[in-house]
């Protein structure tokens, strides 16, 4: 494997040139710059994976080395998997970001946005290869405070700094459990390979203690409910290709976390573990969905997809780890298939989404969606590529996101071999949950598209949108092709993540068979279904059915007349249906879970109530398990930090007898310890 | 070979069938109702007449408008080719299975909502905020029922469905099919709009669903939106009928057992017309947000229909 280092090499450069570049060059020179270093890294990034997992050697290659010592990288098939996810959305946001953050130039530091892009990606890459928890450690923090930084560049804006501050707390807690929980598994030294804690043999108490460290920890990370609440906060107002890069890329770390300590370093689990899993993800599903609907700002309302989309990762991985306890080796391969689908699935469209809602952001400065409409007509390409990524995150045949959740709907099915009926039963559940959040899905992307994209503007901006730039355009086609062909390849893409997991966690060394032809053969699993026949037949039939009727004679003529309105002529914006009513029916059905608040005042007439001046209505939804979660644990803390701080009186000597003192105990624990 | 020509034959069946079939449920209703009612073959005239018909589109209007009833009406005929209406096994049996359908109803659902928020009309809006809703709360009844179904066959393909029901016969009595058909026959008449959650013969009421998102086509794009719609009427059928009650489908694709399947299709047809009938003549609708009710009503007899498929396999 002579390319490998040099990829390696050459991934590594590329983000270090960019980060540096970013800061010695300015305005478009420097944009390109560090667009163009970015580029080079995610490519090279993503050719290293793919190099990797096409020639199925897993592992490729051990690198011991770095200024530090104890740095460790080492590239497997799962870590191969991630740098690709990697490379696909960074090669996309780092062209976006060229022509994106034109607009940025002298309002915000541009230099430090560029730089931090480019170590957030490069601490990213290093991450996924990290070989002992030193490493990985190092890179996550590096990942968690580049993002908090990126999160911060609009920082005047309101709600920023806020939104910032909830995610480095909460990411923090649970960087707090990561090191609790390498602790744990290394025995107290984090320099430990992960080859030797695979090889570790620890009591049961250890272990499930370290898998709900690392649950607490890569759920925060990728916003599992109840820790999700930093993510509708911070995604929304960091710059928009930076969103797309978190939502795409950085929650999956989370993911990753997880597949590594789980499946490989434990070597799997009880049963239970995979059910928490399961129930997390399918409460994050459920939840994620049914908060997006509520929403209407634009960014927020994909930052709660993601939540959703997370949840449907978990659901399929949860599955897997369930079906590891019993055995069922070949149905907890293609459970874990299908979340590692769904990941790069999700990275995908969401990517696209988020890049397409920051077009609209751009050409409109407002991530109100009331605000929008008509916007099909104004940036007809953008509006194209969104609902390509709305058709994909509404799992609509034939785009990716069918072909993942189609592959976990059948991991589901496969629960009837779980040989105790009582835990067998959680799975229909499971199936359930997930059709309602994909219908819910699809019913909150008609919203989005359809206030957003059509019908008549709602306000001036609205009016006088224009279409994104050259690159940001550039961008946006790349994730389109990538929902399309993933889609359309599950035959492809199912054996190569099944060879990227080979050789974890004692996981069944599954060519799972999707040919070109057909579909499964997984013994055990129930359905069959061919992503490219059915493409196919579609398109035929699209073609067809104008064809017949003009053959046939059908009338070809078109009138354009105004929009029908019981006789009224003269239609305006105000009697469009908002994204409000859309979501109204099932604001009303759901009504026990959202608690909506409601504050309705009246102005009457003086001379008769018959006769209304103006009617003020407000309403908003508070998600409730915020205020019941969280207010007590802030409030605590508020406590406690107020009691310690009576310790901190502002006396020198006071701290000098302190450190004496701490200095001491500590002197006194080494000693009774040795 | 045969079985290629057999999938044809059979979509070209659905579609010319289809819109007889909406012509029969209004008129056994009109019969019920002590009125003459118009024949079964109306809706063929008002095909007919639609086609004819130029198109008035709204200015607001963009390209997906006008390209949503082609979408709607490819996907609604490409589900006619996964269906069982005549015959199985069938060569592209394995190209979908019952999850693909639900999903590529949902693509033609997704298209229309999307066409009815296009010329803004408050109208459209309205119906495409309802259907969405009940197609959303309608899709877990419909996996459980899947479900259901795919354990006692141990397949979620509808041909092999069909074939295991047809050598265990005995499994057509089991609670979980007699208690998923009840789940999915409600559903049947919320994704079809029938009564009680839609009326499908009011044309200008604040109660209405998918009228409402339509209210705005006309011409050729009205007719393909009816038709595709007759279709799925049709394909609802064909799944109570073929998946519940799979004797008379053709197993030997033989001359004489396909005139078996024929006969046997209309028979079913006239006997879930019937039933919708007599339905739709007894109750009333219901109130918009009672539907959710009734929806999760269907979800629980699912529910139930899959635990008891669990024990008692």
């Amino acid at each position: 494997m002579a390319p490998a280092p040099l990829l390696l090499a050459v991934m590594l450069a590329g983000y270090a040139a960019g980060a540096l570049a970013a800061l010695a060059a300015r305005g478009a020179l420097g944009r390109g710059l560090v667009a163009g270093c970015a580029l080079v890294g995610a490519l090279a990034g993503l050719l290293l994976g793919a190099v990797c997992l096409g020639a199925g050697l897993a592992p490729t290659f051990t690198a011991s080395f770095l200024p530090l010592t104890g740095l460790a990288l080492r590239l497997d098939g799962l870590s191969a998997f991630f740098l690709i996810l990697i490379g696909v959305v960074g090669a996309a946001v780092a062209v976006y970001g060229f022509g994106y953050t034109e607009a940025y130039e002298g309002r915000y530091s541009l230099r430090w946005l560029g730089a931090l892009l480019n170590v957030l990606l490069l601490s990213l890459s290093v991450q996924v290869m990290a070989d002992n928890a030193l490493t990985f450690l190092m890179a996550w923090e590096a990942m968690s405070l580049s993002a908090y930084l990126l999160v911060l560049t609009e920082h005047d804006q309101p709600g920023t700094v806020r939104a910032a501050n909830w995610y480095i707390a909460i990411t923090h807690a649970g960087f707090a459990a990561l090191v609790a929980m390498f602790l744990l598994l290394s025995a107290g030294e984090l320099t430990t390979s992960f080859a030797a804690m695979r090889a570790a043999s620890l009591a049961p108490q250890v272990r499930d203690a370290a898998f709900v460290l690392a649950l607490f920890g890569f759920g925060a990370k990728a916003g599992v409910v109840p820790l999700h609440v930093w993510l509708p906060m911070a995604h929304p107002v960091a710059p928009s290709h930076v969103s797309a890069l978190m939502s795409g890329v950085v929650i999956k770390m989370g993911v990753y976390g997880l597949l590594r300590v789980t499946i490989d370093l434990l070597g799997g689990g009880p049963a239970w573990w995979g059910g928490l899993v399961l129930g997390l993800g399918t409460v994050s599903a459920l939840l994620g969905v049914l908060y997006a609907l509520m929403e209407h700002d634009l960014k927020r309302l994909l930052a709660y997809h993601s939540v959703e989309n997370i949840g449907i990762i978990f659901i399929g991985i949860g599955a897997g780890l369930m079906f590891q306890s019993y055995g069922l080796t070949t149905l907890a391969t293609l459970g874990i298939v299908g979340g590692l689908y769904h990941t790069i699935n999700h990275a995908c469209f969401k990517g696209l989404l988020f890049l397409g809602a920051g077009s609209v952001l751009h050409a409109t400065g407002t991530r109100n969606m009331e605000e929008m409409g008509g916007l099909i007509k104004r940036m007809p390409r953008t509006a194209f590529f969104f609902l390509v990524g709305a058709c994909a995150i509404s799992a609509l045949p034939p785009l990716n996101g069918f072909a993942s959740e189609w592959l976990v709907f059948q991991t589901l099915l496969g629960g009837s071999a779980i040989p105790q009926p009582e835990v067998a039963v959680i799975m229909p559940i499971a199936v359930a949950m997930l059709a309602l959040t994909s219908g819910l899905a699809a019913a909150c992307f008609v919203k989005a598209f359809g206030i957003t994209f059509l019908a008549i503007p709602r306000s001036p901006e609205a009016e006088h949108a224009h279409e994104a730039p050259r690159s940001m355009q550039v961008g946006m086609v790349s994730l389109v092709l990538l929902c399309v062909g993933l889609g359309l390849a599950p035959f492809a893409v199912v054996p190569l993540l099944g060879s990227s997991l080979a050789g974890l966690g004692g996981l069944a060394p599954t060519a799972v068979a999707f040919t070109l032809a057909l579909p499964l053969h997984v013994p055990g699993t129930f359905g069959q279904m061919s992503a490219p026949l059915l493409a196919l037949g579609l398109a035929l039939l699209l073609a067809l059915v104008p064809l017949v009727l003009r053959v046939l004679g059908a009338d070809r003529r078109l009138r354009v007349a105004d929009t029908w309105g019981c006789g009224r002529i003269g239609q305006t914006a105000r009697m469009e249906y908002t994204a409000t009513a859309f979501a109204e029916p099932l604001r009303r059905v759901f009504a026990e879970l959202y608690r909506p608040s409601r504050d309705l005042s009246i102005d009457f007439h003086p001379a008769s109530k018959y006769f209304v001046q103006s009617i003020e209505y407000r309403s908003e939804i508070h998600p409730w398990f915020e205020r019941v979660l969280y207010d007590p644990l802030l409030h605590g803390l508020r406590g406690a930090a107020t009691r310690v701080r009576r310790l901190q009186g502002g006396s020198v000597h006071l701290y000098l007898v302190y450190m004496t003192l701490a200095l001491l105990v500590l002197l006194t624990v080494a000693r009774w310890r040795t | 070979m045969i079985g290629y020509v057999l999938e044809v034959a059979q979509a070209a069946l659905a579609l010319v069938l289809a819109p007889g079939l909406v012509g029969l449920v209004r008129w056994m209703k009109a019969r019920l109702q002590n009125r003459r009612g118009a024949p079964a073959w109306q809706p063929y005239r008002e095909l007919g007449k639609l086609f004819r018909k130029e198109v008035v589109v709204s200015s607001n209007a963009s390209w997906l408008f006008r390209a949503a009833p082609f979408v709607v009406f490819a996907s609604t005929v490409a589900v006619t080719f996964l269906v069982p209406i005549l015959a199985v096994p069938l060569p592209f049996d394995g190209v979908g299975d019952l999850l693909v359908v639900v999903y590529l109803l949902l693509l033609g659902t997704f298209f229309l909502s999307l066409a009815g928020l296009d010329p803004g009309s408050p109208f459209g809006g309205m119906g495409a905020s309802r259907e969405m809703t009940v197609a959303a709360l309608a899709e877990p009844t419909v996996a459980l029922a899947i479900f259901a179904l795919a354990l006692s066959a141990g397949s979620t393909n509808l041909g092999q469905i069909v074939a295991r029901t047809m050598t265990a016969p005995g499994a057509a009595l089991s609670p979980g099919h007699l208690l998923a058909f009840a789940a999915l026959f409600i559903v049947t008449l919320a994704e079809t709009g029938r009564l009680p959650i839609d009326n499908p013969a009011t044309h200008l009421e604040l109660t209405m669903i998918h009228e409402a998102m339509i209210l705005e086509y006309s011409g050729r794009y009205l007719a393909l939106i009816e038709w595709a719609a007759a279709v799925k009427l049709l394909i609802f059928f064909s799944l109570l009928g073929n998946l519940f009650v799979p004797w008379g489908v053709s197993m030997a694709l033989t001359p004489g057992t396909l005139v078996v399947a024929v006969a046997s299709l209309l028979a079913k047809f006239v006997v879930l017309a019937g039933a919708v009938a007599v339905l739709e003549t007894r109750i009333a609708k219901l109130r918009l947000f009672r539907v959710p009710e009734l929806l999760s009503a269907s979800f629980v007899l699912a529910l139930l229909a899959v635990t008891s498929s669990f024990l008692l396999r």
